[in-house]
């Protein structure tokens, strides 16, 4: 019996550490393939023909500083939108909301989650671009803004989802000693509560910005992918083209070992890194935060 | 006018698998001989040719038609190295390529197949009707960008093209902002909105009176306005229609070829009649947006 034991727990242990494993197989296996298609751009673009600010490659232009800029406005945008929303929802629905009210809007929440993206950005062209060209009085609606606030409601549920679970976590104990101490509810709220719930709230907010940067087809639709350097605010308000889009586009068509297809891969892998980055700074933001509410605990 | 590799190939690929399938079980049932037509070239006309070989062959189940894309020069090649029956392409053959084809005893004979035409579209709020040919490849190329100097309101003109990899775009490009000369490196205006699919040009014209945007002739809606376009400053604006196409006024229209080794016989020469002249293969060449020959 106790060798029977022994020798299932041997099996489980295992297939649990050889799945914690595949994770970080799979994605050097990722890494190293995007290295083997993207590298090659390296020798085969001058390096001032890359980092320029033309991207045209029917005809040999490979710059991919507008892509970059394109995605970040692009994400900066949808976290402006997110972060706030997000949070605020989450704050609610943990926290003020009654209890009848918390239990319609969290699967509410979480089906709007659930949607998916190419539905929105139908809507995107069909509803939002017109509405933001005549209301914002710009030329033509299909903007990074249009794709910013697609983004950001892609990104909302998955902040709230998070942020929602981590507050909800935080023990009732903390909340009651701040109420005994005079503290108001929202005293409460942004000085004891979401302290508290740090680590699992920003982790939230990078999965939600994850998601925004890798998203794809809503933004194809709606950004209306011209290659244009956007370096300013306003910039949010005239077209852009993200990385994504621009795989997603163009790979269907590039001849397989081409030039053109090494530059995708390479975009690729630039995508690769700047999310790896965030989720790099999210994490030692997350485990400094532990140490911290370690030391207040100990 | 997208056309699809991946889609292309499994067509071929069932098409193959169909012969096969087809010839044995003909082989053994009848003693009907199957005719084999191979047929490569143009990436533009990929879809149709597909589409004319899926219709022949439901009606005489005795011919196999296998397409394959691969670009107009792959298709001729494949002519003059006397691989294929048919060659499709979106440009005449040229000189280096007949003289190539010659030397192989080889001698091409040409069939106009269908036409291609571009409609320059804007919102029908817009009061402008005509424009030249340079004045298009102005505000394509950043030049103009306001719809006051080409005589229409005061309104910020937002350029709408195909992606690169259409290759609508690629002849708009030829065609039009560069004017068809070779030398001429103009670009699209880098703000041109490069939008996926036909579909996405059409929701943004319909519902912006700033836009300008082209697509294939067939593909463009009625409640659009098209812009009738005079190749030099002075001469006559022509809009694109199937009659105007055909003799050859509207500027921006090609034709789409086939080629065959010598004057087609046999199975060859029965499938371009049907192509050329019958009412079911030109009515496939509106349906796919393109031009039909008479």
């Amino acid at each position: 019996m106790e060798k029977d034991l022994n020798w299932r727990e041997f099996v489980i242990t295992r297939l649990i550490k050889v799945s914690g494993y595949s994770a970080i197989v799979f994605v050097a296996l990722i890494f190293f393939f995007l290295l083997r298609e993207g590298l090659p751009t390296l020798g085969e673009v001058s390096l001032s023909n890359l980092f320029s600010t033309r991207w045209y490659p029917i005809e040999d232009y490979y710059g991919i500083l507008p892509l970059i800029t394109g995605s970040l406005i692009v994400t900066v945008g949808a976290s402006l939108i997110a972060i706030p929303f997000g949070i605020g929802t989450a704050i609610y629905i943990a926290e003020i909301a009654p209890r009848w009210v918390r239990e319609i809007l969290k699967p509410l929440v979480e089906l709007l989650g659930g949607l998916p993206s190419v539905v929105l950005g139908f809507l995107g062209i069909l509803v939002l671009s017109p509405w933001l060209r005549v209301s914002l009085n710009i030329p033509t609606g299909l903007t990074a803004l249009a794709g910013s606030l697609l983004l950001g409601a892609i990104a909302i549920p998955t902040v709230v989802s998070v942020a929602e679970d981590a507050l909800d976590t935080v023990p009732r104990s903390y909340r009651e000693g701040s109420w005994a101490l005079g503290a108001t509810k929202w005293q409460t709220i942004w000085r004891v509560t979401l302290p508290a719930a740090r680590s699992g709230v920003l982790t939230g907010v990078m999965l939600g910005i994850g998601r925004a940067i890798g998203e794809t087809m809503a933004v194809m639709m709606v950004t209306g992918n011209a290659p244009v350097m956007a370096l300013k605010l306003s910039s949010l308000f005239s077209p852009a083209r993200t990385m994504t889009a621009t795989i997603a586009a163009e790979m269907g068509e590039v001849a397989s070992g081409s030039v053109h297809y090494h530059t995708l891969f390479f975009i690729g892998m630039v995508l690769f890194l700047i999310s790896l980055a965030v989720n790099v700074a999210a994490s030692s933001v997350v485990f400094r935060s532990k140490k911290r509410a370690e030391r207040i605990l100990s | 006018m997208k056309s699809y590799p991946l889609l292309s190939g499994l067509l071929l690929a069932l098409v193959i698998l169909s012969v096969s399938c087809s010839s044995a079980s003909s082989s053994q049932n009848s003693q009907q001989s199957t005719a084999y037509i191979e047929n490569k070239g143009s990436d533009t006309i990929v879809n149709l040719a597909l589409a004319w070989a899926e219709r022949y062959q439901s009606d005489y189940p005795d011919v196999r038609i296998s397409v394959t894309g691969g670009g107009s020069g792959t298709g001729i090649a494949a002519l003059i190295n006397g691989t294929v029956d048919i060659a499709n392409a979106s440009r005449q053959i040229k000189k280096e390529e007949i003289d190539e084809a010659q030397a192989n005893g080889i001698d091409p004979v040409e069939f106009v197949i269908a036409r291609d035409a571009i409609a320059v579209i804007v919102n029908p709020e817009n009061p402008v009707n005509e424009l030249t040919l340079q004045q298009i490849s102005d505000i394509y190329s950043g030049k103009i960008s306001n719809w006051s100097e080409v005589g229409g309101e005061d309104r910020p003109i937002v350029r709408l093209s195909r992606e690169t990899n259409s290759g609508t775009h690629v002849y708009f490009l030829e065609t039009v902002l560069r004017l068809g000369e070779k030398e001429n490196k103009t670009f699209f205006s880098a703000n041109t909105l490069l939008l996926p699919s036909s579909e996405g040009i059409i929701a943004e014209v319909r519902q912006n009176p700033n836009a300008i945007g082209y697509d294939g002739l067939g593909y463009v809606p009625h409640d659009l306005k098209m812009i009738a376009i005079a190749e030099q400053q002075g001469g006559a604006f022509v809009l694109p229609s199937v009659e105007t196409v055909n003799d050859a006024t509207y500027p921006i229209a090609r034709d789409l070829y086939m080629y065959t080794a010598g004057e087609p016989t046999g199975t060859v020469k029965i499938y371009l009649d049907w192509i050329i002249t019958s009412d079911e293969a030109q009515g496939i060449v509106k349906e796919l947006g393109f031009v039909p020959i008479k």
